[in-house]
């Protein structure tokens, strides 16, 4: 077998003109801020936005079935989207994600390659989205720059999402919520797509953004039970992986506190210098991790700080905390899937006194059979008031199964909380029954 | 004003049944509890209905609870609360002194802890139901719950039946009652094993003790599941309790939630309010009828009825005939011969758990009809019970089902390349190419939702099967469930319920499931073409005109279904007989069939450490058929013949074994035999040996140890490999060592080219959930460091900091030169297994065998693991080798996955070395719940197919169906052998 080249087609230089790049939706706001920079710097990319019952039939189709969730909803998605006709087959590349651990995910691209000969568009290139320099050599390059902005990007889709999160249960107005959220996604995409991002530019978009949030007229309801949400990247983040659960927790009355996106970026850059403490690995590119986490260390405390300032919002946990955590449950060195960061977001959102965790998983997910289930029994013992549930997803599992669960937990909670109106004594007299 | 309000009403609807209490002026006055045939919202107005003497013109609080009272609460904007808080809130008022429930309802189980602040626990979504799961078991022992019941208290023993989930205890059972066991201790096994899935699921290591209340209706029913639960828990008289209203503690805490509640309803409203949601229109779904109308279906029917065999009369006909037995799973089925191939006569019924009594009355009539006129020259058995009726009987042969089913299938299209055979409990896909079997591709145990499935189903909704697959046919908006198992089916079935959906449609829905999950579970097709061109379907599941309907709707072609799709195997299995026949048939005379008896007893083998539970079955005349044993030392058969051709897994595991335990000066340091530990124990035991400590290790598994360890395992879905690791644990705990040692790998050894070389992320971190889970693992006493085990001097370092933590100080050198022993240890055993493979493939071509590679993981050779599969092949003349003894002597290359973890890449390159040599076979061994696998069966699958290999692979859990097994390498072998006849 020829090793030197690979048996699948590269995205190459001159395709960059002329190819439409399609994008999987993860987190719509910080993914739609992404592929806006990624267009900066010449890549044509799309985010998609198809759901329902077609994905996942496709998904279920293509790949594996004893594969976990998310790779048949993000695989499904894609091949839907190249099997639907709108676009030009012969001028398309896909992108994926690959992190490049030790977990089944870094495996998604090779499915989606071989979904897709199958599927006879076995010329269509996928591009894989990396910073552990997997699959070198296609045209698609991770340069300071492109990295730098994608995590201007990342904060910026944090902020809004966060916000959002908690304006939601409190507005009178959703419409004029999602006005706001719009605006300011179509300001920040333009920036990011032309403008010059200046450092002051930054920071007074966050006030500016800041100011909008606060601007929203509320109920002046009292604050509400909040539900912390923790899990698999995917199924913790996306509407279609988890079956609308922000949007079914706030339903139920709650606020919901979802940890960003932008802690899973640090979390993968954190573990590099933990390797170099663990095993040993390359002192010189420990150096240069070092110097990226201090770097975006410093823009995240930049950002609480303007929270902090300017609004009544709260603002994310500083990452050097966060990675202290963990301690005590797991080490450092647990770095597969979300691993000792699922932990540490959990003894956040208590610390920040979110006491209710939904820990959402992919069903059989292997890191958290470890990182989520298998820590809640320390926590509870820990963390006396805490109440996590374990919600599997799955493209058999059923929606009533894990919202029921939900509710226990939901009902536990304001119990806890001392927020459930007295229930009316019933004194017990046994009557024969009729 | 504000009216004094005194009725309050709480209605219960749970998957199966509804419950509804009436409290006035804070007595109970009235509770119902009906069965609601999954017509909730029907069943909620009737006996809402019926309560009107305590209701009418009344004004009333009320609140809803339970898993299908969710949607129509929702529906008519009535106060819901969640069910176990319910029966919380209840149990707490009327029983405060209570320390736990227990309470198990139609599909959920659900454990509350009340001291110490309220704990209240549900199953996982994979758990299985409990009532359902009961009623299903009751099903396939051919009982009704209540016979079960009664029966279960005369019990004698107990046989281990796997907890996790009902398809899994099924696949249990099934091959027990095949091999004759009594339904007395079967019964008690079941409840057995739903008290220890309920301990081990949701109490999680915490004790169940004090005053105990079960609560629920299978609890309340059955007395033979409330004495295994009080005898399991050791409870005394006093501390079980059984209330009265053990069938309403929901319903009663949902009252009491109403009280509190503001709303108020008048009870015309509310009936009215009732009435309109029943007529609520459902979000239509999608998918379209299987029938637009009679016609369409008239047309289709006559299309199938063409495929038929020509029958006559076993009244008129003179001569020759052959009969075919299939003794499948859940059904017997029979079929005899004339000499031109026309059906005689056909017999297919449920084998009601007791095959051979069945058998024995179809002989007697078939004898009785035959009379002189005709004469049987040729018998032949096929399916699950194939060795028992084959000795009970005296049959001339046995042939494994799928050569069986081909040769039927091969009657009716000489062309056919594709047959698909949807059993009782089976699915079988073949491939034939050439004329032979080209592939066969069976269900894991975990997706065997199929005949059985659809039956138990229809039967919990009331209905008899015909009827029910009628109801589908021309269902108007057929619903999706899904296509995992038969544990989410249940649930999605539940979804259903709770949108309103009629049966029908679920009818529908669930033939469509069976097929989805035939095609893209078990096929893993991605289109019609992929199949082939002629296909067959078979199998009594597809004499559902619905399911055969929807198969032919998702593969979008018209494909044959002979009218005796059920009697295939049947059918097969005389052709067989005839093909075979000498003249004159070896199956007991009438006479003696009229002296044959037949009694079952179970014993317990004692010959070698996996103690297997036989059943012994006397045919009378000193005719024995001993069943239930892995390997041929509990039939009887001397051990010296069996070892006598090469195991690499036995090898391994004697030299395992041999490791010796010398005394050490720095104390007992304990190696948990599991996960990693199977790799590397050489390593870390003469590190150890040689740093001063005495090493002692867990042993291998079994299910003992495995069932000391179950009560702290937090994930329910976790592979069994990584389950057992708790049984280990505690076994180094009673053994006293001074220290556990099972360190966190997050990479492994670095064998060759390879992309990555990690472990998975259970091997690599199982330690931390270890010690945040076990409350008898002291931490002081447990070393998990993270190591680097591929830089001497780091990993050097870390031991030393890891010890001296413990405050154990070992000197750099001391610690380097342990090391080094420990790697020289470990590369001369794997040394020894390399050199130990290319022997075991010399021998195996000296002596003409084949060679089995019995790929999996390390851990796979665990006799608890691997459940004796090895000894298996090995008694089927193969000569057994590992992965890791042949992987040197294949070259995978690249292989179109990420090759980032070691093992995985052992078992490409394994594949690479079947790929090129014709007498080597490969199967595969998957642990049910591996992730990984789900993406190294795909490589290795690849890497065989191209070179035009089989490739087979074995899911493999808790459970220990031995008989699917055998039946996949029989298939294997008989597509060997076949293969080999057209090369010649």
């Amino acid at each position: 077998m020829n090793k030197e080249k690979p048996s699948y087609p590269i995205f190459t230089e001159d395709m960059k003109k002329d190819y439409t790049i399609l994008v999987p939706t993860m987190i719509p706001l910080q993914i739609g801020l992404l592929t806006a920079v990624m267009r900066r710097y010449g890549y044509n990319t799309k985010m998609l936005e198809n759901s329902g019952s077609g994905v996942i039939e496709r998904g279920l189709k293509y790949v594996h079935n004893d594969i976990c969730y998310p790779a048949q909803l993000v695989i499904g998605q894609l091949m839907e989207a190249v099997e639907s006709g709108e676009y030009d087959t012969d001028k398309l590349a896909l992108l994926i994600t690959q992190t490049g651990g030790g977990c089944r995910a870094s495996n998604y691209i090779h499915l989606l390659r071989r979904a897709l000969a199958t599927a006879g568009y076995g010329h269509i290139p996928v591009i894989s989205l990396n910073f552990s320099s997997i699959e070198k050599g296609a045209a698609f390059k991770m340069t300071p720059s492109i990295l730098y902005q994608m995590m201007q990007a990342v904060l910026y889709g944090d902020l809004l999402m966060s916000l959002k999160n908690q304006t939601r249960p409190y507005t009178r107005d959703v419409d004029q919520l999602d006005a706001v959220i719009e605006k300011w996604m179509e300001k920040l995409e333009a920036e990011l797509l032309h403008g010059k991002i200046s450092r002051r530019r930054v920071r007074q978009n966050y006030r500016c953004i800041l100011r909008d949030f606060s601007a929203i007229p509320r109920t002046g309801e009292a604050r509400r039970l909040r539900v912390g949400i923790v899990g698999e990247i995917f199924v913790k983040f996306s509407p279609l992986g988890n079956n609308n659960l922000e949007e079914f927790l706030v339903k139920e009355g709650a606020e919901v506190v979802l940890p960003g996106f932008f802690d899973f970026c640090f979390y993968c850059v954190y573990n590099s210098l933990v390797d170099r403490r663990l095993y040993g690995t390359n002192a010189l590119v420990a150096a240069v991790y070092r110097i990226v986490y201090r770097l975006m260390l410093s823009r995240q405390k930049e950002i609480i700080r303007i929270m902090k300032k300017e609004s009544d919002y709260m603002p994310p946990t500083p990452f050097d905390h966060t990675a202290t955590l963990s301690d005590g449950f797991l080490d450092n060195g647990m770095k597969m899937g979300e691993g000792w960061l699922l932990t540490a977001e959990m003894v956040e959102l208590i610390e920040s006194g979110v006491e209710s965790i939904v820990c959402a998983q992919p069903f059989g997910c292997l890191p958290n059979h470890i990182a989520g289930k298998g820590m809640m029994k320390p926590m509870k013992e820990k963390y006396k008031n805490v109440n996590i549930v374990a919600i599997d997803y799955d493209s058999g599992a059923s929606r009533i199964n894990q919202e029921n669960r939900i509710k226990l937990m939901l009902a536990n909670a304001r119990d806890v909380a001392g927020q459930k109106e007295k229930g009316a004594t019933i004194p017990e007299k046994e009557k024969t029954p009729v | 004003m504000h009216q004094q309000i005194a009725v309050s009403l709480g209605v219960d609807v749970g998957s199966t049944t509804a419950k509804l209490v009436i409290y006035e002026d804070g007595c109970r006055v009235y509770e119902k509890y009906e069965r609601h045939l999954s017509q909730v919202r029907q069943k909620c107005l009737e006996m809402l209905s019926d309560a009107a003497p305590y209701l009418a013109g009344k004004r009333l609080k009320i609140a809803f609870s339970g898993s299908a009272g969710l949607g129509l609460a929702e529906a008519l904007a009535i106060p819901f609360v969640q069910e176990v808080y319910a029966t919380g809130e209840t149990v707490k008022r009327l029983a405060p002194d209570t320390s736990a429930v227990v309470e198990l309802g139609g599909e959920d189980a659900k454990v509350i802890f009340f001291e110490g602040g309220t704990d209240e626990r549900m199953n996982g979504t994979c758990a299985g139901g409990t009532g359902a799961f009961i009623d299903q078991m009751a099903t396939l022992l051919d009982l009704t719950p209540e016979e079960m019941d009664s029966l279960s208290l005369k019990h004698e023993r107990l046989y281990p039946i796997a907890s996790r989930c009902g398809v899994f205890a099924k696949t249990d059972i099934q091959p027990l009652l095949n091999q004759g066991a009594r339904k007395e201790d079967l019964a008690a096994s079941i409840y057995q094993a739903v008290v220890n899935q309920t301990i081990a699921g949701l109490a999680q290591g915490r004790k169940i003790a004090g005053k105990v209340m079960f609560l629920g209706g299978p609890l309340y029913y059955n007395y033979g599941l409330r004495e295994r639960f009080v005898k399991t828990l050791k409870l005394s008289p006093e501390e079980a309790i059984f209330p009265a209203y053990g069938l309403y503690a929901v319903a009663i805490g949902a009252a009491m939630y109403a009280e509190g509640q503001g709303a108020e309803f008048g009870y015309e409203e509310l009936l009215e309010k009732l009435d309109a949601a029943r007529a609520v229109k459902r979000v239509a779904s999608a998918i379209p009828p299987l029938f637009e109308n009679e016609a369409d279906y008239e047309a289709f029917l006559a299309r199938h009825n063409r495929a038929t065999v020509k029958t006559a009369s076993i009244a008129d006909y003179r001569g020759d005939a052959y009969l075919g037995i299939d003794c499948g799973s859940t059904t017997t089925k029979l079929v005899l011969m004339s000499e031109s191939r026309e059906i005689l006569y056909t017999y297919y019924n449920s084998n009601r758990g007791n095959p051979v009594q069945i058998v024995r009355e179809q002989l007697e009539q078939i004898y009785s009809l035959c009379g002189d006129r005709i004469r049987i020259c040729g018998s032949t058995v096929t399916g699950y019970g194939e060795d028992l009726i084959l000795h009970a009987f005296r049959l001339d042969h046995g042939i494994v089902e799928t050569m069986a089913h081909f040769t039927a299938a091969r009657y009716f299209d000489p062309n056919v390349d594709f047959i698909l055979d949807i059993g009782g409990q089976d699915i079988k896909c073949f491939k034939i190419a050439d004329g032979a079997i080209d592939s066969i591709m069976l269900n894991e145990a975990c997706s065997s939702g199929c005949g059985s499935f659809i039956e138990t189903f229809a039967r919990s909704m009331g209905y008899d099967t015909p009827t029910f697959a009628r109801l589908a046919l021309f269902a108007k908006a057929p619903v999706s469930l899904g296509t995992r198992c038969t544990v989410f089916m249940n649930s999605s079935v539940k979804q259903a319920q709770k949108d309103g959906a009629p049966v029908s449609d679920i009818s529908a829905g669930l033939s469509m499931s069976v097929v989805k999950n035939a095609i893209y579970k078990v096929i893993r097709a991605t289109s019609p073409e992929a199949l082939g061109k002629n296909v067959v379907v078979q199998g009594g599941t597809f004499l559902n005109d619905a399911v055969l309907r929807s198969f032919e709707r998702e593969l979008g072609r018209n494909v044959t279904r002979p009218t005796i799709a059920g009697l295939m195997g049947a059918y097969g299995a005389a052709l067989y007989a005839q093909s075979q026949s000498k003249g004159a048939s070896t199956i007991l005379t009438p006479d003696e069939l009229s002296a044959f008896t037949h009694t079952a007893q179970a014993v317990t083998c004692n010959k070698c450490t996996n103690h297997c539970q036989l059943t012994v079955n006397s045919f009378g005349g000193g005719k024995k058929y001993v069943s239930g044993n892995k390997c041929e030392r509990g039939a009887g058969i001397p051990a010296d013949a069996i070892r006598a051709l090469p195991n690499l897994h036995q090898y391994k595991r004697d030299l395992l074994a041999a490791l010796p335990q010398k005394s050490g000066t720095r104390g007992r340091i304990g190696l948990p035999l599991a996960l990693g530990m199977y790799e590397l124990l050489p390593l870390w035991h003469a590190l150890f040996t040689e740093l001063g400590f005495e090493v002692v290790t867990s042993g291998f598994s079994s299910r003992e140890l495995y069932a000391k360890g179950q009560y702290s395992i937090p994930s329910d879905t976790a592979c069994y490999p990584a389950k057992l690791m708790h049984g280990h644990i505690e076994t180094l705990i009673d053994r006293r060592v001074d220290y556990i040692f099972y360190p966190s790998l997050t990479y492994n050894v670095i064998e060759g080219e390879m992309d990555n070389h990690y472990n998975c992320p259970v091997v690599a971190y199982y330690s931390e959930l270890l010690k945040s889970n076990m409350d008898s693992l002291d931490p002081d006493r447990f070393l998990y460091p993270y190591l680097n085990i591929n830089d001497p001097r780091i990993l050097a370092r870390g031991l030393r900091r890891a010890l001296s933590q413990k405050g154990i100080a070992v000197s750099v050198g001391e610690m380097r030169s342990a090391v080094a022993a420990g790697f020289a240890a470990y590369h001369a055993h794997m040394e020894s297994i390399r050199r130990e493979g290319e022997r075991a493939v010399a021998e195996a071509r000296a002596q003409g065998k084949r060679v089995m590679i019995l790929a999996g993981r390390p851990y796979h050779i665990d006799p608890e693991i691997g459940h004796g599969i090895d000894k298996l092949a090995s008694s089927l003349g193969f000569v057994v080798v590992s992965e890791d003894s042949v992987a040197h002597l294949g070259h995978a290359g690249k292989v179109g996955v990420l090759n980032q973890w070691t093992y995985h890449a052992r078992l490409d390159n394994a594949a690479a070395f079947a790929a090129e040599n014709p007498d080597v076979e490969l199967v595969q061994l998957v642990s049910f719940g591996c992730g990984i696998d789900a993406i190294t069966t795909d490589a290795v699958h690849g890497i065989l197919q191209r070179r035009g290999k089989l490739y087979t692979q074995i899911k493999i859990d808790e459970i220990t169906n031995l008989g699917a097994v055998k039946i996949r390498l029989r298939s294997l072998l008989g597509a060997l052998a076949e293969r080999e006849a057209k090369h010649e």
